[in-house]
């Protein structure tokens, strides 16, 4: 018994330590997309901070100074209807503030949304991610590589995510490159990153989706593109081509670790054509895309047994 | 129980104006009920997936049948309702009753309609848009079925209990509850039907 | 053999040793009831006074006594889930039992234990604070009652017939299709909330026709009190959200019994279209949760600083403002579905919208405490804990509307803290302030102040720590319904703080049950009809309150009319006492529980006939319902003079 509680409070302890020290994996972006984000949460933390100061310091104020002990027996409240100016000065503060943070959120969106600022001119480097129970495929149409599990990226590059699913929702998240997005079986979303330093980042299915959720994960490897450019070359002298059988095993249920391939499955397997820009679940007339859709929608019903 | 007399019959009671103003905020709900499946459907129209699209099934001549029925059914239920207001029983029960036998017609189409629809290989489960079709109508169509029952059951309790303020209350929400069925089928004829034969 | 076959489908997929310990206690448990209802000859009582009652009062206590037996289930299951989580790479609970209870706690605690909570309320107070007999439909109060009821016994037995949903209780398609979730869990998901959400539109109809039609003479609408404001306007959103449910659910249901292809992956179905529908529903539901809540704490912290509610009607339009705001937001529970950035921009401004109105509330109840006579009771420290608490919850809840940042919270603990910061301060405290506040009305003895004080701090201690790391959590990357985490990731700690936390709040909660042993046994029960020097209309009646409530129509000068009648000789009650008209018991209600519960139960097993007979089980009592004749009855002048002087005089 002694010897648990000891180790809750010196665990406690720890905490703070942690807490203090080592930054959460969001608020220490390496790349521009993640750094937008953090420095928008900053900011936001900053003025709701603000708000939930003022609004502690006047409920502290007015309980300490109106609390009934502290005042005579026959002490009557009066009766306030309301005042003008407070309402107005209560409804106007908040307004500025949404209004302010609205234009901010409205500008975020912009650039989470297009090739990250700066690296405008560059081509970029389009990459195939799908999910399937409980693993990611990552194909490299230009160069014709697949990985499962593991993504290597060129820094200093924009990087033009094209998501989709075999199977339930799931959402691709790598929090110090930038937020997540969904990654669905009936369309393709597009998620722009980069990363300006290279290093070793953790990635990972946000969304649940089943049983083996939690170890749905990837390694993410940021390098110079002349260390890209090897280990791509590399690859095409040492990995083994993927096949349509090979690649169906690979869509069963289950845990797979890292794996290499030359060639991708969107040769025989393409992702599915309809491309979501804006609203297009309202959008009832796009109607007869789905003819392509139609040979990845039967292989997964045939996997689904689990 | 208090009945008011300056006031129609079906509002005499302060149970009697409960049971109007409740069932307006039920037709309320109703609205959102048949909103939300209209959306669906808009949503999946085009979502064929490998069956059949709007253009390929719909027939004109079963629908149009429908719409004509089920209007003059409205029409009669009013009439009906006018009557009541008038006192005149036999004259409502008449009309009530061209109703429903209207409604009964406007049944027996659709379940032809339905029938068309399988053999042509339209069936609930074929795609995302016939079943957002056929769930459509098939709402429609079941709340006609009820009403056919519930009509039924309210001309007899008049047969047998005349006009009171219960009676009357009771035929008076079953008209509303009718003319709500005829504004749906209006926008179903629209935007379901016509818009799919374009 | 056929026969054992056939009773297989009612086994349970991913069965454990607490699974089947639980199978026992719950047939011990029901036999020792049964037992004890023969032994103590207490069947006619059951049934007369409570089964077949249409009283708006008996009905409301039945809601509560439901929705405090579901908070401590859902409960359970939030203390296994923190349990497992607090330490890396935890063996407590497997993946697919982590998953099952997640999903059943968020369900039973939003549709079985806060619904409930707030219908309770609802029922208990709002005809009282009108003035009025009863609500418009008595015997359709019943009904709603037991179809919620129906509904939560369905969903409380999954786990021991059949198996838990186990989708989360967002139930994402195709996650919830048939392809990936085989078992029946999710069949109970559609067909219980389907059953109890039908109960829950009828309440909304109900009390919609309720407050706007029986309110007693002189109380126009801006003469409401405030707690029948919030409880009207969250009513009329539950008529207009409650049908998009309704929808969704059968489409899921359809899905799942009849292969049709709304959400499915093939054939044109569209995943999307569910997550869509779902939350046009989901975040009204969340103001519906939250307005009635917000109602009682204007009535309390009115009362507690003797003082009238600052800006009523700033209070009043910043409901109705909510409530349309309401319908136009959900998008922000899937910024991250690839919208684009302008859908996103417009979402993201609605919802931050909302918060001004609720800013607007928060600086209202603080300003009606400033000059006032503050009284530190049990009520009053829980609304003075949600002011800042909800207030951190609230400020969160616009972090997560800014779009691009959102993708970083998303599906985070971040969220997870941001909701719960939102519910049990906003909702659960406004529950247990009016249980306290309320309870002398309806039980006749007030509840300890001492062991409420100790509760109080317990939630509140345990709050903070149990949620306030998770915002740290979340932002170092652990996204939320992961069962299990590596010791690598380092959210250890922190998450050992939050089983801390649980296991805190699991001890207060504890205590409450305590705290009505105590106080039945200790309290005293002569309190008189006012016990806290009330304001508003329902403390003018008397302790325990009549099966009529106010043997005169009370007349209504101000939304504060009893506190006028105490302080400024309004005069509540004129003329003679007269006969009153009541609705007459039904057991057909309750009865309609039991058939909706057996046709629900079919069709979630896929049993056609059963299901069929229950369908026509259930038209055939609307069908003997249109024909009955029922006047309801009369109680004399006579007897309730006799009433009013043994409840200590006239009123
Ligand atoms: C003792 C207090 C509570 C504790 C410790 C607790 C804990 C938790 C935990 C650990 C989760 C799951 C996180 C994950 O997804 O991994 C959760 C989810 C949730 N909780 Fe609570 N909870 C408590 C009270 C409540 C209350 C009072 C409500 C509602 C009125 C509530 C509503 C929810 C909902 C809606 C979810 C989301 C479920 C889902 O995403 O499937 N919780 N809670
Ligand atoms: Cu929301």
């Amino acid at each position: 018994m002694r010897k648990k509680w000891t180790l809750l409070t010196s665990m406690m302890a720890l905490v703070f330590v942690l807490a203090g020290c080592e930054p959460l994996l969001v608020l220490d972006p390496k790349g521009p997309q993640a750094e937008r984000q953090a420095n928008d949460i900053m900011l936001s933390i900053g003025i709701m901070s603000v708000i939930v100061i003022v609004v502690m310091v006047i409920l502290a104020y007015i309980l300490f100074k109106y609390r009934a002990s502290k005042q005579p027996d026959d002490y009557e409240p009066p009766h306030i209807h309301g005042n003008k100016w407070v309402e107005i000065v209560c409804v106007g503060v908040p307004i500025l503030i949404v209004a302010y943070l609205s234009f901010v959120s409205v500008k975020s969106n912009y650039i989470v949304e297009s090739t990250p600022e700066g690296y405008e001119n560059q081509e970029p480097l389009v990459i195939y991610a799908s999910s399937s129970d409980w693993k990611w495929h990552f194909s490299y149409p230009e160069e014709g590589i697949e990985t499962v599990n593991y993504l290597y990226i060129p820094t200093d590059r924009p990087i033009e995510f094209k998501l989709y699913s075999y199977g339930p929702i799931t959402s691709f998240w790598i929090p110090q490159l930038g937020g997540q997005k969904y990654a669905m079986s009936d369309m393709v979303t597009t998620l722009h990153l980069a990363a300006d330093e290279a290093g070793e980042y953790m990635g990972r299915n946000a969304n649940f989706s089943g049983k083996g959720f939690a170890e749905n994960t990837f390694n993410v490897t940021a390098m110079s593109q002349a260390d890209y450019d090897e280990w791509v070359d590399e690859v095409h002298d040492t990995a083994k081509p993927l096949t349509e059988d090979e690649f169906e095993t690979l869509l069963e249920p289950g845990h797979l670790g890292q794996m290499t391939f030359t060639g991708t499955h969107l040769e025989f397997s393409p992702a599915p054509e309809h491309a979501h820009n804006e609203v297009s679940d309202e959008d009832s007339d796009e109607s007869h895309e789905h003819s392509n859709h139609e040979n990845h929608t039967e292989e997964e019903t045939d996997h689904s047994g689990h | 129980m208090h009945i008011d007399h300056s006031q129609p019959l079906e509002y005499s009671t302060q149970q009697n104006q409960l049971n109007i103003l409740g069932f307006w905020i039920f037709l309320g709900a109703e609205i959102m009920l048949f909103a939300t499946l209209f959306t669906a459907y808009f949503t999946l129209e085009g979502r064929t997936g490998s069956g059949p699209t709007p253009a390929e099934i719909f027939e004109i001549t079963p629908v149009l049948i429908e719409t004509f029925v089920l209007l003059t059914s409205s029409f009669t239920i009013g009439l009906g309702i006018h009557a009541m207001r008038l006192g005149r029983k036999n004259a409502m029960m008449t009309f009530f009753g061209i109703t429903l036998l209207l409604g009964l017609c406007f049944l027996g189409v659709e379940v032809f309609e339905f029938m068309h629809y399988y053999h042509v290989g339209a069936t609930y489960q074929t795609s995302a848009f016939t079943a957002a079709l056929l769930t459509t109508l098939g709402t429609h169509g079941g709340h006609v079925t009820l009403g056919l029952f519930w009509g039924t059951f309210i001309l007899l309790q008049v047969k047998k209990r005349g006009l009171t303020p219960e009676t009357a209350n009771k035929s008076f929400i079953f008209s509303l509850y009718w003319h709500f069925l005829d504004v749906v089928w209006i926008f179903i004829f629209s935007f379901i039907y016509l818009k799919g034969m374009m | 053999m056929e026969f054992l076959e056939f009773f297989e489908r009612f086994a349970i997929p991913h069965p454990s040793p607490a699974i089947y310990a639980s199978m026992v206690a719950i047939a011990l448990t029901s036999i020792g009831i049964v037992a004890g209802l023969t032994y103590f000859k207490k069947w006619g009582y059951l049934w007369r006074e409570w089964l077949t009652t249409v009283d708006h009062k008996k009905i409301g206590i039945m809601y509560l006594v439901s929705a405090l037996l579901m908070l401590f289930r859902g409960g359970a299951d939030a203390i296994m889930m923190r349990a497992q989580l607090a330490t890396p790479d935890a063996k407590l609970l497997d993946a697919q039992h982590y998953n099952e209870i997640f999903t059943t706690h968020g369900v039973v605690m939003i549709i079985f234990m806060a619904m409930p909570f707030i219908f309770a309320f609802m029922n208990l107070i709002v005809p009282l604070q009108i003035g009025a007999r009863d609500v418009a439909f008595p015997r359709l109060n019943a009904l709603s009652f037991w179809l919620f009821f129906a509904g939560a016994m369905l969903f409380n037995i999954s786990f021991v017939v059949g198996g838990s949903p186990d989708a989360g209780w967002t139930s994402y398609f195709p996650l919830a299709g048939n392809d990936f979730s085989e078992s029946v869990g999710t069949n109970y998901y559609m067909l219980a909330i389907q059953i109890s959400g039908i109960g829950s539109l009828m309440t909304g109809i109900n009390m919609c026709t309720t407050i706007l039609k029986m309110r007693a003479p002189g109380m126009t609408l801006m003469k409401m009190p405030m707690f029948t404001w919030s409880a009207f306007i969250a009513n009329v959103i539950i008529v207009f959200a409650f049908p998009v449910l309704t929808v969704a659910l059968i489409m899921g249901t359809t899905d799942r019994l009849f292969a049709t292809n709304f959400f499915t992956t093939e054939s044109g179905g569209m995943d999307m279209l569910w997550a869509n529908f779902f939350w046009i529903w989901g975040h009204p539901e969340v103001y519906i949760l939250i307005l009635p809540a917000f109602g009682l704490y204007s009535e309390i912290i009115s009362t507690f600083s003797r003082r009238n509610l600052y800006g009523y009607s700033s209070m009043v339009w910043s409901m109705i403002l909510i409530s349309l705001l309401s319908f136009l937001v959900w998008t922000h529970h899937f910024f991250t579905m690839g919208q684009g950035a302008l859908t996103n921009s417009i979402f993201s401004i609605t919802t931050m919208a909302i918060a001004v109105p609720t800013g607007v509330k928060i600086f209202n109840w603080l300003f009606t405490m400033w000059k006032g006579k503050i009284r530190f009771t049990v009520p009053m420290l829980y609304s003075i804990g949600f002011i800042p608490l909800f207030t951190i919850g609230g400020v969160t809840g616009v972090m997560l509307a800014m779009s691009a940042a959102d993708y970083q919270y998303h599906n985070t603990m971040f969220l997870v803290a941001h909701f719960h910061n939102t519910i049990i301060p906003g909702v659960v405290f406004a529950m247990l302030a009016g249980l306290t506040y309320y309870w002398p009305k309806f039980f006749g003895f007030m509840l300890n102040e001492k062991i409420g004080k100790v509760t109080f701090w317990l939630l509140t201690v345990g709050f903070v720590l149990a949620f306030f790391p998770m915002y740290l959590t979340g932002l170092d990357g652990q996204a939320r319904r992961m069962y299990t985490y590596s010791e690598a990731t380092g959210f250890g700690p922190l998450n050992m703080l939050s089983f801390i936390g649980a296991a805190l709040m699991a001890i207060g909660f504890v205590t409450i049950v305590y705290n009505v042993y105590y106080s039945f046994k200790n309290s005293s029960r002569d309190i008189g009809s006012d016990p806290w020097d009330a304001r508003s209309l329902e403390w003018a009646t008397h302790t325990p309150v009549p099966e009529y409530n106010f043997a005169r129509t009370p007349q209504i000068s101000s939304s504060e009319t009893f506190w006028d009648s105490k302080k400024n000789g309004h005069v509540l009650f004129k003329g003679e006492i007269e006969e009153i008209h009541m609705p007459n018991n039904s057991g057909v209600p309750f009865i309609m529980g039991i058939i909706f519960f057996i046709a629900g139960f079919s069709f979630i097993f896929a049993l056609w006939v059963p299901a069929v007979i229950g369908l026509i089980g259930i038209f055939v009592c609307m069908a003997m319902r249109s024909f009955e004749k029922d006047h309801g009855r009369h109680i004399s002048v006579k007897e309730i003079k006799e009433t009013e002087e043994k409840l200590g005089g006239a009123k």
